[in-house]
């Protein structure tokens, strides 16, 4: 019981991760709690079933499923990553001297903008994920593992690792800490911080296009306000790493997944979803840096 | 000329940090900019990299108007600054620091950055050799894979001059590069300042060190109150009644 647990929520919190890195990284380089991010997710999860389908009526799916879904997983990550980018051009950097307070509710309206867009488009009732391995998996002393929690587990373990290598080794990698840390330096060692702004937006929303079609396919429901749950606990998984901080938000996603299965398995189910936020109120109250935080210096 | 300062005003409000500055600089010259505190040289030094917007007048670097450019457009053009209260990227490694400036000089647009995400396990040898040169250069090399925040304060300026140095820039701008140093310390800046002279650099610099400013520079331009008073050679700009006026207060007999 207790191991099954575990596997679960790695399974739940490594979903939590791939979605707090969105917020991290943004805030990280512009101090800004994006809340349109969990909608991006959700429109990843959407897309699953629409692109998936589509190769279903072609019938590609039926022909090799591993190649559909592959091509399925690219294009969603193309196209999230393309609202993620024109999300940042439209509603974000014309603000981008304005008040701090102008961007975070233009974020507001950018995320109840996307959950209408998609209920009238797609409709306000239940889509359902085609089954493609169902409950199928390993039974290992007691404990049953599907190959979905499998796939879920190792890709994201993957992309954790390719992200960071990507930020501590690349050269754009080092461009975004450089703009993390001080934005107009970076601008006078020649950085085009606009450019560093997109691609963060483009990487953030690409792993959020990948959560949401991994849990689509992990629950096999998907509908317009899914966005706003995972979005707002993946946040509190931000938090509780330390906003801003990347592999804070990585612990912290699969902390908070560990925490909500295993409360729900011996405390009470009820509360599920409870849990997020009072981990979220208690962080806030006790230390608000986060696990991995630093006190913040004053920019000047 | 490299670079001509033509009329140039920035008013904060009320405030005129700088009214009609104008002055010249040539290929390969040593220039200071001293003047009072509050004589508005830090922010002649802001207009020319782009880090705020003159109000009027135009800044001609290379026969281009840069004046109304975004600051990594003026960068990758060829000017580069350190700062009076130092400005590294303090989580950063100090090679990493030099790294960022030379990176950002090679390609900039979206899509080839894009294009060169996967590329990240061959990070290219020659940059590194090039970064590992500045930082010999300047006399860091053995630190090169320490956090640059942990550097001593002395160490972290001349880290703000490697990076510098590596946006290969024609132009540098110094501000104050000898404040809280020891004599010794500003010793060795005044011969790496005339070193980076011998590699060809144009150097702009800030500083209330007289004896580092008389020993060192080719020209002097003298602000106060932003309005430039006085501008040549060390022994003519000494002696000038203006500028003795402008720090020491006007006799009264």
């Amino acid at each position: 019981m207790f191991f099954q647990q575990i596997i679960n929520g790695l399974t739940l919190g490594s979903v939590y991760a791939l979605i707090a890195l969105g917020y991290t990284m943004v805030y990280g380089i512009l101090e800004l709690i994006n809340f349109a991010h969990g909608e991006i997710y959700m429109l990843g999860a959407y897309l699953g079933i629409i692109i998936l389908g589509f190769f279903t009526a072609l019938g590609l799916t039926a022909y090799n499923m591993p190649i559909a879904l592959v091509l399925t997983f690219i294009l969603t990550v193309f196209f999230c990553a393309s609202y993620g980018f024109t999300m940042e051009k439209l509603a974000y950097k014309p603000l981008r001297q304005a008040p701090k307070l102008s961007p975070l509710i233009s974020a507001i309206g950018v995320s109840i903008f996307l959950q209408n867009y998609v209920m009238i488009t797609q409709g306000a009732t239940d889509k359902v994920f085609p089954s493609v391995a169902g409950n199928e998996g390993f039974t290992f002393a007691d404990i049953h593992i599907t190959y979905i929690q499998v796939a879920i587990i190792t890709v994201s373990g993957l992309i954790m690792l390719l992200l960071h290598a990507f930020i501590s080794r690349t050269r754009t990698g080092k461009a975004m800490r450089a703009v993390a840390q001080d934005k107009n330096m970076a601008a006078l060692v020649g950085i085009n911080t606009d450019n560093i702004i997109s691609i963060t937006f483009i990487i953030g929303s690409g792993l959020a296009a990948v959560a949401g079609m991994m849990v689509s396919v992990y629950y096999g429901l998907v509908n317009y306000s899914i966005g706003y749950s995972a979005g707002i606990k993946a946040f509190t998984a931000a938090v509780l790493g330390g906003i801003g901080n990347i592999p804070g938000a990585m612990f912290g996603g699969i902390l908070l997944g560990l925490i909500e299965s295993l409360g729900a398995a011996y405390i009470s189910s009820e509360y599920k979803d409870a849990y997020a936020f009072v981990i979220l109120i208690l962080i806030l109250l006790v230390k608000p840096t986060g696990l991995f935080g630093k006190e913040s210096e004053e920019k000047i | 000329m490299l670079l001509e300062v033509r009329a140039v005003s920035k008013h904060f409000g009320g405030i005129r940090a700088l009214e009609e500055v104008t002055f010249s600089v040539k290929q390969g010259m040593i220039l200071s900019i001293i003047g009072p505190n509050g004589a508005g040289k830090t922010t002649l030094f802001n207009c020319l990299t782009g880090f705020m917007k003159p109000t009027r007048g135009s800044i001609i670097f290379s026969g281009s108007n840069i004046s109304r450019l975004p600051a990594d457009r003026i960068n990758r053009l060829g000017i580069s600054r350190t700062f009076q209260n130092i400005r590294l990227f303090k989580s950063m490694s100090v090679l990493e620091n030099v790294l960022v400036a030379q990176h950002a000089r090679i390609r900039s647009g979206l899509l080839p950055i894009i294009a060169h995400m996967p590329s990240f396990l061959n990070e290219e040898a020659s940059v590194r050799q090039t970064a590992y040169e500045y930082l010999a250069f300047i006399g860091l090399e053995s630190f090169a894979e320490q956090g640059a925040g942990n550097l001593p304060y002395g160490a972290q300026r001349r880290l703000e001059i490697a990076r510098a140095l590596a946006s290969e820039p024609q132009l540098i701008l110094l501000d104050e590069p000898s404040a809280g140093m020891n004599p010794l310390e500003t010793d060795e800046m005044m011969t790496t300042i005339r070193k980076m002279q011998e590699l060809g650099k144009t150097i702009i610099l800030i500083e209330h060190d007289m004896k580092f400013v008389m020993g060192i520079s080719d020209r002097i331009v003298v602000l106060d109150h932003g309005v430039k008073i006085a501008e040549g050679p060390p022994h003519e700009v000494r002696n000038n009644p203006l500028v003795i006026e402008a720090y020491l207060g006007k006799e009264t007999h």
